[in-house]
């Protein structure tokens, strides 16, 4: 009988002190705020373009934190879906074509001569991309611009382009080889000596 | 001169050198060509910002472009002739693009500019002479052309212990190098000499593989000659002997540890090319303007090293070597290993091209077809790096960039040995390089991201600290004023007040008073608007005028509603508590009533009880007196209900009367002075206009009569409050009276309709293109649309052409 007291007296001490330690660790170590939006809204592209329906990135990562599907983001493409599949640990689906398609990174320019100083698009831009005054030409700081386009609807006469950003000898990037799948009918040497030979 | 210790690095090959044909003939030194081609970014970094525009007439030497920020360089004419453009040309660069370049067609007179040497570079100071150099144009000629000036700057980070000289040029075929230091032993070593004073390293060696006995015979010449403590330190051929870690591996025996630089651990590497470049440049006073480059490939007669100037087209060199143009089945700018495949000809010569060659298919035939990896690790024994490239391979495929990068795929000097000794035939160092810009390209992205988000937070911000910022002004402001208006009616609260009343009381002051408050803001804006619509309408400022109405109209609104809001305190609960008879009477009212209906509950259930047990004598004792109580309270209701309702009628006409009016007898105003302005701009009008006899005369009298007309109308509407006359008439005989100034507007105005109208034109036409099954809706709308923008470039003609007629 004696052992069970003591048996359910340890435990119960025990479970105490473990409690104790727990409750205080809960209290030192703190975390303010949702870890998992920061994870989320770093993956996410930043343009601010709204095309998920959010207001911003970091609203649509609360959206995601708490359940919403994570193909709502044309911006980021297939990448992003894979990287929020990938911390998620869920399945990486593919874009869902209501919020828009993938497209080129494209940015913001506008035709300067027709600008007619409206400052519609200025208050548009949600990155303070596009300079100008009221009456005054306005322009767009091409490295500031994500290309959400943003501005481009407010634009009362019509003036703004996105223009693709093209591929210049400072961005070209090397080319991923085929693969074993793209030759494999070649595999046998006769094969190659015939391609080779001549 | 003595011979230092040979240490070695790990892996390597030994492909066939092919260095022997090449070196068969001398130096050659090709004519002029039709046109020379300077790419404007020749080297790592920026690209230079050119000095010249089209048309002008440069000489040899001069400077054509200047750096343009830290990491970048100066460009010199190679030959004297005129710029014929600075367009996108096609660049020897692996993506086969264009980018900016400078062409110059030369005069074939070969004028020097003034040449200025450094001859007293011992006397002035260091960084005098290392901008000279920038202005030089020196980079790094060995492969990557990397800024020399910058490279020398860095190595005062740390003291040197070894300042090497590279001369080991371990690519097959390649022997531009070799026939450099044969050619130009003794500008070599002044020029190491110079870099030496410069860096001021403990130890000069000059490594050089053992494949070049001539080079070497020639330079222990030389030094011998100057009595020099430079150093030749022969290695043994083996690629890639020649990178610059693994040079320094196996001169020193030292590791340059990964992501760090050999400045990092004192150690110095300068190609012998940038070395008698800096020679020329101090010299001579010549710029980088020329460069050795070998021509070679079963393909060419002639292969052979050439001094060529920078700028010359692949072409003109290949007629020179007599190319056989069919036998050329690649043509690689660089060695077989690293070099890579040219798709142009017209591709020029730049200050990083070592060597040209035109292989035939059977010297270089095309990439076997990639086959599965074996994990035969024969990679791994060849990598001078000591990677696992089987690993970076699987990485590399997978897209695992972090696990890639973990495992050091940075530290990958693209040498190819693995590739060459790929069993499968796996194009592994091209699977590198593309998983080496996937991650730059996904950094670049994130630092862009990151900036995009700083930018947007910080905008967020600043909203919202504006928003607070007004309402902390207005609250203030409210705070004032109902700090004034409290002083007064606490004193006479204190006069009038009756205990039970007080509190509603109060509540109800400060609410009317919030709302005085609210008026007062708003009069006081209305106020502002209009006295700017004045002055917009005096300046005809169109847009502004629209804009501006629209404002009066809305704060006319928030006014009455605000006003109308005032009222219903005024007349309702502030009345029962401001007197001190109205409130008791209104709540006897309220008692009165609710007496009224408990009364006749009780009055019915006691009679629904009778009508069950008509003989109980309580019962009807009861009913009956319920009754005669339910006669009582229905004559006290009767008693109050009028008396408050008087009162309130009295309330409601005295309020409602006083704002309506202040309001009309405002707008009233400002209707006269707008009208009176009109008339002034009228006669001036006229006053001109009859001064040039025009035939506008007439009408202008006639709208100026009607503009003093409606200024009388206007100043009786004004003595006489209750009728009222609406802005918009107003600002209309303003725009009809003052002709050439209402045309300016309406021509402004119109187009900006057309401009519109365009924009909604093309906005359609993009839908329609975007939604085919509304195709007709959309197109009625166009032409809607179109209709709309017609009549505004008709009436913009009508008003243009009567205003030149003017």
């Amino acid at each position: 009988m004696l052992t069970v007291l003591l048996a359910v007296g340890i435990l119960l001490a025990l479970s105490l002190v473990f409690g104790a330690i727990l409750g205080y660790a809960s209290v030192r170590f703190h975390v303010e705020g949702d870890p998992i939006v920061d994870q989320i809204d770093a993956i996410l592209p930043q343009t601010q373009c709204g095309q998920c329906g959010h207001p911003g990135c970091r609203p649509y990562a609360e959206a995601i934190a708490n359940g919403e599907a994570i193909n709502h983001c044309p911006p980021g493409g297939q990448a992003t879906i894979q990287a929020l599949a990938d911390l998620l640990d869920v399945e990486a689906i593919p874009l869902d074509g209501d919020h828009g398609t993938e497209t080129a990174k494209r940015v913001a320019v506008i035709r300067e001569d027709e600008c007619i100083g409206c400052t519609k698009c200025i208050q548009a831009c949600p990155v303070d991309a596009i300079l100008g005054a009221a009456k005054q030409m306005h322009t767009v700081i091409s490295d500031e611009c994500t290309g959400c386009d943003l501005c481009v609807d407010p634009c009362p006469v019509d003036c703004i382009d996105m223009v693709e950003v093209g591929v210049t000898s400072k961005t070209w990037s090397w080319d991923k080889p085929q693969g074993v799948a793209a030759t494999s009918m070649n595999i046998i040497a006769t094969d190659r000596k015939a391609e080779v030979a001549h | 001169m003595q011979t230092t210790n040979i240490f070695s690095f790990h892996g390597g090959i030994h492909p066939p050198e092919n260095k022997a044909q090449s070196l068969t003939l001398p130096l050659g030194h090709p004519s002029l060509p039709k046109e020379l081609i300077l790419p404007l970014s020749q080297h790592i970094g920026q690209s230079s910002r050119p000095l010249v525009s089209q048309g002008e007439q440069v000489l040899k030497g001069q400077a054509i472009a200047i750096n343009n920020g830290f990491l970048s360089s100066f460009l010199h004419a190679p030959t004297s002739g005129s710029i014929t453009a600075i367009e996108e040309r096609v660049i020897a660069h692996p993506s086969g693009l264009s980018d900016l370049c400078i062409v110059i067609e030369p005069d074939g007179d070969d004028n020097w500019t003034e040449r200025k040497p450094l001859n007293d570079w011992r006397r002035i100071s260091k960084t005098d002479v290392l901008s000279y150099l920038a202005e030089m144009g020196i980079v790094g000629m060995g492969g990557a052309g990397f800024p020399t000036q910058v490279k020398l700057q860095g190595a005062h980070k740390h003291p040197l212990t070894h300042f090497i000289i590279n001369a080991a040029e371990c690519e097959p075929y390649i022997t531009a190098d070799d026939m450099l230091i044969r050619e130009k032993t003794e500008q070599l070593v002044l020029g190491i000499e110079v870099l030496q004073h410069l860096v001021e390293a403990d130890q000069v060696i000059i490594g050089i593989e053992d494949n070049k006995p001539q080079a070497i015979a020639a330079l222990n010449n030389a030094l011998a000659q100057h009595n020099s403590t430079i150093q030749v330190a022969v290695v043994p051929t083996k690629y890639p002997s020649g990178g610059e870690k693994q040079l320094i591996q196996l001169l020193t025996g030292k590791e340059v540890p990964s992501g760090q630089h050999p400045a990092d651990i004192g150690i110095l590497c300068q190609n012998v090319g940038t070395c008698v470049a800096v020679h020329d440049a101090i010299y001579l006073g010549q710029p980088l303007i020329t460069r050795f480059t070998t021509l070679t490939g079963d393909a060419l007669k002639a292969p052979q090293n050439v001094e060529v100037l920078l700028g010359t087209p692949v072409k003109h060199l290949l007629d020179y070597a007599q190319a056989t143009h069919k036998k050329i089945s690649r043509l690689v700018m660089g060695g077989p290993m690293m070099g890579f495949t040219l798709n142009s000809i017209d591709a020029p010569i730049v200050k990083t091209s070592n060597c040209i060659l035109a292989a035939s298919k059977k010297e270089l035939p095309a990439p076997a077809p990639e086959q599965a990896c074996i994990r035969c690790g024969m990679c791994e024994q060849v990598c001078p790096a000591s990677l696992l490239p089987q690993q970076l391979l699987w990485f590399s495929k997978s897209q695992e960039f972090e696990k890639a990068e973990h495992y050091n795929l940075f530290d990958c000097i693209e040498c190819g040995a693995c590739s060459y000794v790929c069993p499968s035939s796996i194009p592994l160092v091209q699977y590198y390089r593309h998983t080496k810009s996937s991650i730059r390209e996904a950094r670049e992205a994130a630092v862009k991201s990151d900036l995009a988000k700083q930018r947007f937070e910080a905008r967020k911000a600043r909203q919202e600290a504006e928003a607070a910022e007004k309402e902390a002004k207005r609250l203030a402001r409210q705070k004032a004023s109902a700090q004034k208006t409290e002083g007064k009616s606490t004193a006479t609260e204190a006069k009038k007040a009756t205990p039970p009343a007080a509190e509603t009381k109060t509540a109800i002051l400060d609410e009317s008073k919030k709302l005085k408050v609210d008026i007062a803001l708003a009069k006081n804006k209305l106020k502002k608007l209009q006295k700017q619509l004045v002055e917009a309408q005096e300046n005809e400022h169109v847009e502004e005028i629209n804009h501006l109405q629209l404002q009066v109209t809305e704060q006319e609104k928030i006014l009455t509603s605000l006003e109308q809001q005032l009222e219903k305190m005024a007349t309702t609960p502030a009345e029962k508590s401001t007197k001190a008879a109205p409130a008791p009477v209104n709540e006897e009212l309220k008692k009165a009533k609710i007496d009224v209906a408990l009364i006749g509950a009780k009055l019915k259930k006691a009679q629904k009880q009778l009508a069950e047990s008509p003989d109980d004598k309580e019962l009807k004792a009861n009913v009956s007196e319920l009754e005669k109580g339910l006669v009582q309270a229905q004559s006290l209701l009767d008693r109050l209900t009028p008396s408050t309702a008087a009162q309130k009628a009295d309330m409601l006409q005295k309020a409602s009367s006083k704002p309506t009016v202040n309001d009309d007898l405002k707008k009233a105003k400002i209707d006269l002075a707008i009208a009176k302005a009109a008339v002034k701009k009228v006669e001036k009008a006229l006053k001109k206009a009859e001064e040039l006899k025009a035939p506008e005369a007439d009408t202008l009298r006639q709208q100026l009569l009607e503009a003093q007309q409606r200024v009388d109308s206007l100043e009786k509407a004004l003595s006489n409050p209750q009728t009222q006359s609406p802005m918009t008439e107003a600002t209309e005989s303003n725009a009809s009276t003052d002709e050439s100034a209402a045309k300016n507007e309406q021509i402004k105005k119109q187009k900006i309709a057309s401009a519109m109208a365009k924009a909604a034109i093309n906005k359609l036409k993009k839908r329609l293109a975007a939604e085919p099954d509304q195709a007709e809706s959309i197109q009625q709308e166009i032409a809607a649309a179109e209709k709309r923008q017609q009549e505004a470039d008709a009436l913009l003609a009508q008003l243009t052409q009567s205003q030149d007629t003017m």
